[in-house]
């Protein structure tokens, strides 16, 4: 039985395929959630999964045996699978802990350095510019939202576009994806292989803010060139850096304006199915991990006399 | 945009588009040159009104100009701290943070596609 409880720890292996191909064919805003909630359904299988090979593995050690009021030894696979898997269990959730909680730290410091600047400003409207060289724009979630943007970015890009950019962040805010970039973070750290799924999550955001935009502004071409002009205001103030290492495929920003400047396309058969095929396989691992537990929580029962084989 | 949409936006947000149009600007700007530079269809006692309140705010200074007011952005006294605040978002090489960015670095690929996309879409 230990043997479905791998299954949990193998499945999210196809989930960066599917969520891509989920994103790439679903409209923005329903691929954030399917793939958002797939990814945290995974990332806790994952755990559980870590979990009961843990629980198993202590099981086996005599002091826990009685602390568990076992009576007969646990039934289990034999002690050279379960120990070793327990100790790489307990190696892999101390590690999922530690990256998590610096993580979480970090985000918290930027998150709340920001939040303080913005509020030592005067408002005016929702927006917060920060004089800066470096073009720059992000949107500051929180109690009311802010947008901040360098007055870099305001100069290099003329008010049309600066409306898209407005609108872009504002749908950031008002869309509550904050929560789901924190998501994803919180499952990238569970699998390693939930961590390309985080940047499609990322992606995701990106391309429902960009839909919201040109919605808001009435112009799909005018929000794509917003994005570009302003990607590329970034990159000149940033040749001066030698560090930053360049990606081999292409980046996220030519995708989203690729989407903007194409038509907006209906959805199709095709989609619907990549989707469902990630459900199936995050339903999966549900329910090999549910199976999993109670199995073993079945054994325990047995172990302590409780009930009979 | 047409008129009626943009009388009918959330003060909040005039007042940002009308901040973004003074940060942009090298001078102090006119309601003229502003109401010019958005762009848009608002009437210019719209935006004298919001130039009105935003310096009643703090936020902006005017100065007289012909016979009415030329506005400016406040330089913020927080001006060291807010560069300060900026670098250290800056300094996080992997900018991976809930804040979510308008747009993500470049590789030189992205930039010569994006190029193209640009002069393509400019044609």
């Amino acid at each position: 039985m230990t043997a479905l409880l791998l299954l949990p720890l193998l499945l999210p292996l196809a989930a960066p395929v599917l969520a891509r191909r989920t994103l790439d064919r679903l409209a923005p805003v329903a691929a954030l959630w399917v793939i958002t909630v797939c990814a945290l359904v995974l990332a806790g299988c994952s755990l559980a999964a870590l979990g009961v090979f843990v629980l198993t593995g202590l099981l086996k050690l005599p002091v826990f045996a009685t602390l568990g009021e076992l009576v007969h030894p646990l039934p289990t696979a034999p002690d050279l699978v379960v120990l070793p898997a327990a100790v790489v269990s307990v190696a892999a959730l101390a590690g999922f802990a530690g990256t998590f909680g610096r993580a979480t730290l970090r985000e918290i410091r930027a998150f709340r350095s920001a939040r303080t600047e913005a509020g030592r400003r005067p408002a005016a409207g929702d927006l917060c510019v920060v004089d800066s060289p470096h073009p720059d724009a992000y949107a500051l979630p929180g109690r009311p939202h802010r947008i901040v943007v360098t007055t870099a970015m305001l100069r290099s890009l003329d008010a049309a576009e600066r409306e898209a950019l407005f609108a872009h962040e504002r749908a950031h805010n008002r869309g509550g994806h904050h929560y789901f970039l924190a998501a994803a973070e919180l499952a990238a750290h569970c699998h390693p292989a939930l961590r390309p799924v985080r940047a499609t999550i990322r992606l995701a955001v990106e391309r429902a803010a960009d839909e919201a935009a040109a919605a808001a502004v009435g112009d799909r071409r005018l929000t794509a060139r917003a994005i570009a002009r302003a990607a590329l205001a970034g990159q000149a103030t940033r040749s001066a850096r030698p560090e930053f290492a360049p990606a081999v495929a292409s980046g996220p920003v030519p995708h989203r304006v690729k989407a903007l400047l194409a038509a907006p396309r209906a959805a199709r058969r095709a989609a619907a199915w990549i989707a469902a095929l990630l459900l199936a396989c995050t339903t999966a691992s549900f329910a090999a991990s549910a199976t999993g537990m109670l199995d073993v929580h079945h054994r325990v029962e047995i172990a302590q006399g409780e009930e009979s084989r | 945009m047409t008129d009626a949409k943009d009388e009918r936006r959330p003060a909040g947000e005039l007042e940002s588009s009308v901040m973004a149009v003074l940060w942009a600007g090298d001078a102090p700007l006119t309601p003229g040159q502003v109401q010019l530079s958005l762009g848009s269809d608002l009437a210019r006692t719209t935006v004298t009104t919001i130039l009105t309140r935003l310096h009643d705010k703090g936020v902006v200074e005017r100065r007289r100009q012909g016979r009415g007011y030329a506005y400016y952005p406040v330089q913020d006294a927080h001006g060291l701290t807010a560069r300060r605040m900026h670098s250290e978002l800056d300094r996080d090489t992997d900018r991976e943070t809930v804040l979510a960015r308008f747009v993500a670095q470049l590789s030189p690929d992205d930039e010569r596609v994006l190029r193209d996309l640009l002069e393509s879409g400019e044609r």
